[in-house]
């Protein structure tokens, strides 16, 4: 199966039952595979006039209780910022796929890169958190997007599913479930003022239909909903909370894996590069070489660069100029060593090797 | 009932400055929802951004206060995941033309169960009087203090050729009119556009010799009409006065569309 594919069975395995998108290289087949599938299991697939209506539609189909999706790349995913800013703010659930490609601008169409991992992270003005998926096979394809679903729905945010074009387009066999876990939204009480966050910060959802009679704004807004776009308090109170619902989380939701974490060398990976370094530890049984994945890239779990406690150096392969890298720097005093390979290729694991041994 | 039960009285006062025309709009739209028999839990109002768009925050149901340009997109995903719910967009000149404008051609072309009620003041209000893709040629704004040097856009003959299937222009002084207008549109399946001319007395009244907000009323009263008198005189061979501001129900017709609730 493929990597997109895999993707929109994920989604649908999920419950997933709206679907809006705009074609764009090389994350359609997941807009064409959700066009043939979701009709049939009683969804709705609509091809909408751009990106920002996309994520628009998404927004206002997840209002009426619908797990809702869209898939993109680069200057899709850009054109969407603005309103990934108003979910983030209205604290709506939704999973937003994006087939990394080159950039900047329309760059490579046809070529991986992981250059957009800062913009899923920080590209809609203004404070606010999210949480981003990475995954590093056609299985987690299925599995990642599935699971993107449950998270956007406990913490009512816009969770990302951060592949790259080499995942998307890979072919593999997978091992696809009877069921996959499901979390539900929690519905907003009655009587409960519709933006009163809950012990865990986040408010009940009050679905519309449902005769809660909530407003909804991308203004700043008290707990009732109404807007309230001059008060310092309100304002500082409210993003606080946002950014704090799902970093204060971070640990609970980190999801990794670690390989040899006696390991002096490790290599940290999210997405394709990953296939890479187990290469390179299959090929080199013996040098213990260790290996830090995230399965989870943002919120970013510092904790788990202590997995390695003998690490003398962290060796990060990305298919951009470092972006991950930085945040990881800022979190550990062992030396980081970048190791940017973009423009389309993966690293080589005689590469990787080479930047190993070059530290010995 | 009357349209004050579906009012939030807790939100009130409004922003809307004194002699605004939106405020007749919002009246009129839900007199049309409330005679349409619509149910409160099955009524979803949906807005962009602008003076036009902070209705919604006004009504009891729920509500969805969107970004610039955008609510018609969003009001697509609403009708398309839950057409059992009635949705009914709020949206002004600069909202659905400008920033708006390729999504409301869409909107339109796919005939989405809509009800969209547009008020036209000619300006952008909210941000201090700025032309907009309708403001008349040669008018005054902050941004075109010499007269307006562009065209202005016909809303409705844009929504007419995108294939929206009920188009209707009134103005803030036609108020049965524009509520007779808005409950068709309401009971039309597809795409209902409603455009309801609007005084702005403030930064476009002031600005363009309409020392008070009932002269641009009376200048809507005179210079509106009714779309059959203008056929008919064009038929005639007669002159249609310039600045005629054409009335009525302008297209209703039965374009396949999407989202109806079955």
């Amino acid at each position: 199966m493929q990597g997109n594919v895999a993707c929109a069975e994920g989604a649908l395995a999920a419950g997933c039952s709206f679907f809006a998108g705009y074609p764009i290289t090389p994350s359609t087949e997941v807009a064409e595979h959700m066009a043939a599938r979701l009709p049939k299991k009683g969804g709705v697939f609509i091809q909408m006039e751009d990106e920002l209506a996309s994520i628009a539609a998404v927004i206002g189909a997840a209002w009426t209780g619908a797990r809702a999706m869209t898939a993109t790349s680069g200057p899709g995913f850009s054109l969407m910022m603005e309103n990934i800013g108003f979910a983030a703010m209205t604290e709506t659930p939704c999973v937003i796929v994006n087939i990394q490609r080159g950039g900047p601008s329309t760059g490579q169409p046809t070529m991986s890169a992981q250059a957009d991992m800062m913009q899923c992270r920080f590209g809609s003005h203004g404070d606010y958190s999210i949480i981003a998926l990475s995954p590093a096979s056609v299985q987690e394809m299925y599995e990642l997007t599935a699971g993107a679903f449950n998270l956007a729905d406990r913490f009512r945010v816009p969770v990302f599913l951060m592949a790259d074009e080499i995942v998307g387009h890979m072919r593999e066999r997978i091992e696809i479930p009877d069921s996959v876990p499901r979390v539900e939204r929690r519905p907003l009480t009655p009587g409960v003022l519709p933006f009163h966050p809950g012990e865990d910060l986040v408010p009940g959802f009050p679905r519309f239909g449902t005769g809660h009679g909530v407003h909804v704004t991308g203004l700043t807004h008290d707990e009732r909903g109404y807007p309230c776009a001059t008060n310092p308090k309100v304002h500082e109170e409210l993003v606080r909370r946002l950014v704090e619902k799902v970093e204060s989380k971070r640990h609970e939701i980190a999801d990794y894996r670690v390989t040899n974490p006696d390991a002096e060398l490790v290599f940290i990976t999210y997405g394709s590069p990953a296939r890479t370094v187990e290469q390179v530890i299959h090929d080199n049984p013996e040098k213990k070489i260790g290996h830090l994945r995230f399965r989870i890239v943002w919120p970013f779990p510092e904790n788990a660069l202590r997995e390695f406690p003998r690490a003398r150096a962290f060796l990060v392969p990305e298919q951009n100029l470092g972006q991950m890298a930085r945040e990881i720097e800022r979190h550990t005093p062992v030396p980081v060593i970048r190791l940017p390979r973009f423009g389309g290729a993966l690293h080589t694991p005689e590469e990787l090797l080479a930047a190993m041994e070059a530290l010995k | 009932m009357t349209f004050s039960d579906w009012l939030r009285a807790d939100r009130l006062p409004h922003i809307f400055c004194a002699g605004c025309g939106n405020g007749t709009v919002i009246n009129c739209t839900l007199n049309a929802v409330d005679q349409a028999g619509l149910e409160k839990e099955e009524t979803v109002f949906v807005s962009g951004i602008g003076c036009s768009s902070r209705a919604p925050g006004y009504i009891v149901t729920d509500s969805l206060h969107t970004t610039h340009g955008r609510a018609l997109a969003f009001a697509t995903g609403i009708k398309m995941a839950n057409p059992a719910l009635s949705v009914v967009v709020f949206t002004g000149d600069g909202d659905l033309a400008a920033i708006g404008g390729n999504h409301f051609i869409h909107a339109c072309r796919r005939n989405i169960d809509l009800t969209v009620v547009c008020m036209n003041n000619m300006i952008y209000g909210m941000t201090g009087g700025q032309g907009s893709p309708t403001t008349p040629r040669m008018a005054l704004s902050t941004t075109t203090p010499y007269g307006s040097a562009e065209p202005a856009f016909d809303l409705c003959e844009l929504a007419i050729a995108a294939g929206a299937n009920y188009v209707s222009r009134w103005t803030s002084y036609h108020v049965k009119e524009l509520t007779r207008a808005i409950l068709a549109g309401l009971r039309t399946p597809g795409l209902s556009f409603i455009e309801a001319m609007v005084q702005c007395p403030t930064n476009f009244g002031r600005r363009n010799r309409y020392r008070q907000p009932l002269d641009q009323v009376e200048y809507f009263k005179t210079h509106g009409m009714l779309v059959e008198k203008v056929r008919r005189l064009q038929e005639e061979g007669q002159e249609i006065p310039p600045e005629t501001i054409v009335l009525g129900e302008l297209a209703r017709r039965n374009r396949p569309a999407m989202g109806v609730k079955t």
